[in-house]
């Protein structure tokens, strides 16, 4: 469905990205897992086209997305819950979720789309009206994720979703990413949550300095060495 | 009392007229995070369009808007679209010649075009005004005031209740995060600046019958356009409205109690005043 290969990306004379293969295939959870600094974020911020790769190519369901501006790569259902939320601070809950259906397409599923967001996050259903801006981390996030889903996603990429929540809301969240997934939603997440990413995750590459060094079934790099030493400690 | 009352009033017509130049300039801003110091140009194209279409057509000021308003704004949104546009990451001293180099083309072109000198647009009711309770009312001011709030009102209604209002807020609060919303934030700040220059445009037909006109008179409403946005806090729109007016009445008061030849100087003085104490304005967030 989605589609990398041999991505290089530079921010100026910093190469971030080596060479990145990576696929997503429908209905899979793929989780990239990776350290501060790896270049995760700067994977999905390809994708979404908020920047231009140095070389390689992504494509989705064999469109080329190379010359496809960033508005456009949300209107062929790529959406992206981007790193620390970025929810609109001036705009109430009701707002935020509005804008996640701003693509006409997606405008006439508007009030079934606001329920499903506010049956999987009741506590957003209680604070129609506040402002985002003025919400907590985990009540953000759930913001973010259901704001995503107005969009009728067909690929949803997450990033670091688990991000400053406390230890019960990080499970919480993984369940609902599961959830969202069973529901058809294919997803390509981005952790450094190693442990409760995998566990939940088809398959998942481990990026280390831009570079996939490691990649497979979500269970069976849980029981790799290297994963054990390097993220879980063990 | 009356006198206080009087004032008040006049500032507070006056102030409505303020209101929409600032809140011109703080979309613009907001938006874009561009100063648009050619502002106080686009204001005198305005009044220039509204003096011609007065002068060759006898339309009259008042509904010259609509004509001035699309004018104004196609004006603007070619100005985003092949100037503006390119300097968007550029630093901000670049952006800021950029505008006023803008400001002086638009300038010298209208002086090449119509002389320096001051035309004044006289109507009927340039200088009629009529009297409510012992306090005289400015016909042209009230009516210029109520467009103004016609104007305003619909503005809000369609950035906080329409789709594409509500996506040039969100571009305005984050560009990325509305970028992944789908949102085309280069069409966005083309329609932004396209309404700030329609709004200052307006404004500028708004007051041609009660102010003279010329080349240069862009700007002084630049720097009270500045002065207005600063006071509400940068992109913010309910503040450049309780800026403009505020504005309004001070000058107006200031003129009758201390001096009219003072009455920007006291607007400076409360100015400084403010961001002394409130350096982000009135409803302005600290960024960090
Ligand atoms: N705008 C930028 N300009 C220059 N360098 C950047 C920029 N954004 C990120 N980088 C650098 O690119 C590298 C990869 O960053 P990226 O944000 O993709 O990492 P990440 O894996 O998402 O990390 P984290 O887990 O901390 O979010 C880092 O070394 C970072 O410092
Ligand atoms: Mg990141």
């Amino acid at each position: 469905m989605l589609q990398i290969r041999k991505l290089n990306f530079a921010y100026g004379d910093l190469q971030v990205l080596w060479d990145v293969d990576l696929e997503v295939k429908q209905g899979e959870i793929v989780t990239v897992v990776g350290a501060n600094g790896a270049g995760k974020s700067t994977i999905l911020r390809n994708v979404s086209r908020l920047v231009r790769p140095a070389s390689g190519s992504i494509t989705f369901e064999g469109h080329e997305l190379s010359h496809v501006p960033s508005h456009k790569v949300v209107e062929m259902g790529i959406v992206q819950v981007p790193e620390a939320r970025r929810i609109f601070p001036e705009m109430t809950v009701t707002e935020n979720l509005r804008m996640g259906s701003f693509v006409k397409a997606t405008r006439k599923d508007r009030e079934r789309n606001m329920e499903r967001v506010f049956s999987l996050f009741p506590r957003l259903a209680e604070r129609k009206s506040q402002l985002g801006g003025t919400m907590s981390g985990g009540e953000q996030q759930m913001l973010a994720i259901g704001r995503g889903l107005m969009g009728n996603p067909r690929v949803m990429l997450l990033d670091e979703p688990s991000l400053g929540l406390s230890p019960l809301l990080v499970r919480n969240i993984f369940e609902i990413i599961k959830e969202i997934n069973r529901q058809g939603t294919t997803i390509l997440l981005v952790e450094q949550n190693v442990y409760q990413s995998l566990r939940i995750s088809h398959r998942a590459y481990v990026l280390e300095t831009g570079r996939v060094v490691l990649s497979g079934p979500g269970a069976e790099l849980l029981d790799n060495a290297h994963v054990k030493k390097a993220f879980l400690g063990i | 009392m009356t006198v206080f009352l009087q004032s008040v009033i006049s500032g507070i017509l006056v102030g409505g007229i303020y209101a929409l130049i600032g809140i011109g300039l703080t979309i613009i801003f907001g938006v874009m995070r561009v100063i648009n110091f050619a502002h106080g140009d686009l204001l005198m194209l305005g009044m220039y369009t509204t003096w011609l279409v007065f002068s060759r057509l006898g339309i009259d000021p008042f509904v010259s808007v609509v004509i001035t308003g699309p004018v104004l704004f196609l004006w603007g949104a070619f100005l985003q679209k092949t100037f503006i546009n390119r300097v968007l990451n550029a630093l901000p001293q670049n952006q800021i010649l950029l505008t006023i180099g803008l400001g002086l083309i638009m300038s010298n072109s209208i002086m090449l075009m119509f002389t320096s000198d001051y035309r004044i647009l006289t109507t009927t009711y340039s200088s009629s005004s009529f009297s409510l309770g012992g306090i005289s009312i400015s016909e042209p001011l009230l009516v210029g005031f109520l467009i103004t709030a016609a104007i305003t009102g619909a503005l809000y209604w369609f950035l906080l209740r329409t789709d594409t209002g509500q996506a040039i807020r969100a571009t305005a609060q984050d560009r990325d995060a509305a970028q992944l919303m789908g949102i085309n934030v280069q069409a966005m700040s083309v329609l932004a600046f396209g309404i700030g220059s329609a709004l200052a445009g307006v404004a500028g037909a708004l007051i041609s019958p009660t102010y003279y006109i010329f080349p240069q008179v862009g700007s002084t409403f630049t720097l009270k356009a500045f002065v207005i946005v600063v006071l509400g806090g940068m992109g913010s729109v309910i503040g450049a409205t309780l800026g403009g007016l505020i504005i309004g009445v001070t000058e107006s008061l200031s003129a009758v109690y201390i001096a009219s030849g003072l009455k920007e100087l006291v607007v400076f003085v409360l100015f400084l005043g403010l961001l002394l104490f409130k350096p982000s304005g009135l409803l302005g967030k600290t960024r960090a």
